[in-house]
């Protein structure tokens, strides 16, 4: 199954719309309840980066026996060092990122912890994408 | 506890949700940071004093039904919808976190951690 969505700059009010799409379809699959926390949180932490950090981007998700995969990728300014950007408590959030309840430097962490594979690429005045899978 | 005790207790306003009001409830989480609540792998209730949609998203994302808004903030109607949606219950009070935490903590909520 094949799903893309289109994540607007600066849309705080629809970040994790792509996410919630998500949760609804992997609930009707059936998947165990706590993988699809984990797909969602993730998936939700790396939306909410397209959307704070870059200038918006696409979602796609593939869903096939055991396996989901997802790409977040954006135009954006990149990131020039992405050993230090997936460091907790690195941020360089804008003061609007924080009232949304984000900005504390946990995304990447947070994605980290909860796929069984991340893989973030970058390219600076280019854009970002951070691709992750979870077997379930 | 149930949440209909918990309204009592704090003086609150029930925003939506009327229906889940004798549920019962063990434990509660405070915070205002979104990308701490996505760390739980618990689903206690929400006390918090940020108020806007992604609070509702974030509670979607970690599978949260029950939220405690603080510092009189009160949800808008977008938040509401969302939260119907969601089958979850919305409920404000004009305490502090700190004096919402108190009361609940004492009237035996527990902490995750
Ligand atoms: N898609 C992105 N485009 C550009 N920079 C990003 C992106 N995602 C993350 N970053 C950078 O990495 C930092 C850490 O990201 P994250 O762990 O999600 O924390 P936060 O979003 O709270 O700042 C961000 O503050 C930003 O500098
Ligand atoms: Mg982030």
């Amino acid at each position: 199954m094949h799903q893309e969505y289109t994540v607007i700059e600066g849309d705080f009010v629809n970040a994790g719309a792509a996410s919630s799409s998500v949760k609804k379809t992997l609930k009707q699959l059936n998947v165990n309840p706590q993988v699809v926390k984990r797909v969602v949180v993730a998936l939700y932490e790396a939306e909410v980066n397209a959307i704070a950090h870059a200038y918006g981007g696409k979602v796609t998700v593939d869903i096939d026996a055991g396996k989901i995969r997802m790409v977040v990728a954006d135009k954006g300014p990149g990131i020039p060092d992405i050993a230090l950007a997936m460091q907790e408590g690195y941020s360089t959030a804008r003061p609007e990122v924080r009232d949304m309840g984000f900005g504390a430097g946990m995304g990447l962490p947070n994605m980290q912890k909860n796929v069984d594979r991340l893989n973030v690429t970058s390219e600076v005045g280019v854009g970002t994408t951070v691709e992750m899978e979870v077997n379930f | 506890m149930t949440l209909r005790e918990i309204v009592g207790l704090l003086d609150a306003t029930v925003c939506t949700g009327e229906a889940h009001l004798d549920t019962e409830v063990q434990s509660a989480f405070a915070s205002d940071l979104m990308s701490d609540v996505l760390t739980l792998k618990d689903t206690p209730i929400l006390i918090t004093g940020l108020c806007n949609i992604q609070t509702i998203r974030t509670c979607d994302m970690a599978c949260l039904q029950f939220v405690v808004f603080v510092r009189n903030k009160k949800p808008s109607a977008d938040m509401i919808e969302l939260a119907e949606e969601n089958d979850m219950v919305l409920i404000a009070c004009e305490y502090s976190m700190f004096k919402t935490c108190g009361l609940l903590f004492e009237a035996g909520l527990y902490p995750l951690f």
